[in-house]
């Protein structure tokens, strides 16, 4: 039928048997998100139409993530704001401080969302769930109120870009260091509108938590959403967190790309992107004498618990740099406890680093490690805009965990070769 | 629909966070983050904008962040219109269900020059450079979306379709 993963998944909930690109759709949709931030002006919105109920309590999640624990007066009054609408509309997930996590990374361990589901969020990085066999993307929040209401949004089939990824990743590179090499060849607008679809044998060398940070950061290619095929790894994980079901979606032999892009995974380096673009890319060989002020490890895209385990290897016996603060998020309080329990806190800790309570907080530059005029960070975030994390005359370069780690302990970027 | 306005002028890969930084979106009033537009990039922004002006950029604007509070600020601004070779998926969608007028045109996004005086033409797409004496046909959009910004978004949409 010559359809791409994208596009089957997005006809079966038209109920549509086929679809072509460029074609507009209205979908039914698995799970509406919000956020601290974009919730309130879809609460707003979602007024005006006049409804008197959300289409379904339990398909609706509102994650108050980014400016919580409130980091003010007027963000603790755009939650309060939030918590009573959810309160009033019976919304079943709305996860309070000490339930919450960062949205990305809460949803898929609290299983609600799954391989098969078409999901939109009013957060860019809702297009994370592809690492599920999902289609999820990121939309504002005039869409979330109007998806709130009446269970549908309307998108234009997109047409995809299929990576072929060929065998394994090297030693101390992972998950990040791909996307970031793959945004640093095709641009950051080098998928717009388009799907990012990931297939080859070289697919089941990447973790879960590895193709969680690759479908994360498709958004920084300008992607619709990028999204992998559903195998043994991806069902071991839906298994051990839903119990919704779920369906495989597989794309057609003859499927039509627009592109094809071939990568040979052990040829990929240690990346980082310079300011003040994601697609601003270098390998660590490249990357010269930069010294930084702060180091921060957490986030949607590199929070999860093989990312703490992965800095905590580096980390291990060593101590921060004295110029470097170094601050760790873990993405939601169960790998938090996770964390804590194999004993990461200890490494983290006797190493001189700080450690948070799951939030956004830095990485858009809301609080919890704002940079002042001129200082530079290493960040295993996803973005380096003009002012991302504090100053507009501040630096933020993206990397792994891993070579965030080392180059806390270096004072400067680097990797734990050096160290 | 016509809007008539001076240019203003930006370059490749706009993105939400310099329209709007996240340090303000602890508010979502629409005056309130208007006064803050374009802060990071070009702070005169706000003192040089007048009701009716049209923004224009190349490729991939409105890129990064899903926040509406991005194109909210700058329809509240009193820009009219933003014409763009590209522009980021959400930040359109965005655009389209607020009711900012968008358009795509190539030619005008590189040739307009800040400061230009250009009137444009939603129904037909045609944009008119009058101080270059310059006449541009940008892609109409396709007619799902132009029932959407004739109800002045989504919203309004949403409501005529639901009686």
């Amino acid at each position: 039928m010559k359809m791409t993963m994208t596009q089957k998944i997005l006809a079966k909930h038209a109920n549509l048997e086929f679809v072509k690109p460029g074609q507009l759709i209205m979908a039914d949709l698995d799970m509406v998100l919000g956020n601290d931030i974009t919730t309130p002006v879809a609460v707003k919105e979602f007024r005006k139409i006049g409804v008197e109920k959300v289409f379904d309590k339990e398909k609706i999640a509102i994650v108050p993530d980014h400016f919580c624990p409130n980091k003010d007066i007027k963000s603790a009054e755009q939650v309060k704001f939030i918590r009573e609408f959810a309160k009033g509309m019976e919304v079943s997930n709305f996860f309070e401080v000490g339930q919450m996590g960062i949205e990305h990374a809460l949803l898929p361990e609290k299983g609600l969302v799954t391989a098969g589901d078409v999901v939109i969020g009013a957060d860019s990085h809702t297009c994370t769930y592809g690492a599920l066999g999902a289609f999820s993307t990121g939309v504002g929040s005039t869409d979330m109120a109007s998806g709130m209401a009446t269970g549908k949004a309307w998108f234009k089939i997109p047409e995809a870009i299929k990576f072929t990824l060929n065998n394994k990743l090297s030693k101390n590179v992972s998950g990040k260091d791909l996307i970031l090499h793959i945004i640093g060849m095709i641009g950051v607008d080098g998928a717009l509108y388009k799907s990012m679809e990931f297939v080859g044998e070289g697919i089941k060398t990447l973790s879960i938590d590895d193709r969680f940070t690759i479908a994360n950061m498709a958004i920084e290619a300008g992607a619709k959403n990028g999204i992998f095929p559903v195998d043994d790894i991806t069902l071991e994980y839906i298994k051990e967190h839903s119990t919704k079901p779920y369906e495989v979606f597989e794309a057609d032999e003859d499927a039509i790309y627009s592109k094809e892009i071939i990568i040979d995974l052990s040829k990929i380096k240690m990346t980082v992107s310079f300011p003040h673009l994601p697609d601003n890319t270098r390998t660590i060989d490249k990357v010269g004498n930069i010294k930084i002020d702060q180091s921060v490890i957490g986030s949607c895209t590199n929070g999860r618990i093989q990312d703490m385990r992965e800095a905590a290897e580096v980390f291990k016996g060593r101590k921060v740099h004295p110029e470097v603060r170094c601050i760790i998020f873990p993405a939601t309080q169960k790998i938090w406890k996770q964390a804590m329990n194999e004993g990461l806190f200890d490494i983290f800790i006797d190493a001189g680093a700080a450690i948070s309570t799951p939030t956004c907080g830095p990485c858009l530059g809301g609080h919890m490690g704002i940079l002042a005029k001129g200082e530079r960070a290493v960040s295993t975030t996803n973005r380096n805009f003009v002012g991302r994390m504090g100053h507009p005359e501040s630096e933020v370069y993206l990397a792994s965990p891993i070579v965030a780690a080392a180059s806390a302990i270096l004072g400067r970027i680097g990797s734990p070769d050096e160290l | 629909m016509k809007a008539h306005g001076k240019v203003i002028k930006y370059g490749n890969n706009v993105d939400t966070d310099v329209i709007i930084p996240a340090r303000y979106l602890n508010t979502s009033d629409p005056a309130e983050l208007a006064s803050h537009c374009m802060e990071d990039i070009d702070s005169e922004f706000v003192n040089k904008v007048n009701k009716g002006d049209v923004m224009v950029a190349l490729n991939n604007f409105g890129c990064g962040s899903s926040r509406e509070h991005a194109p909210i600020a700058i329809k509240e601004s009193g820009i009219s219109c933003v014409i763009a070779n590209t522009f980021a998926r959400i930040f359109y969608r965005n655009a389209v269900n607020i009711g900012l007028p968008i358009l795509e045109c190539e030619q005008a996004a590189k040739e307009i020059n800040e400061g230009d005086q250009v009137t444009v033409d939603f129904d037909s797409g045609i944009i008119i450079n009058e101080t270059q004496n310059k006449q541009y046909t940008a892609q109409p959009f396709p007619p799902f979306m132009q029932e959407i910004m004739k109800s002045e978004g989504l919203i309004g949409y949403i409501k005529k379709n639901m009686k």
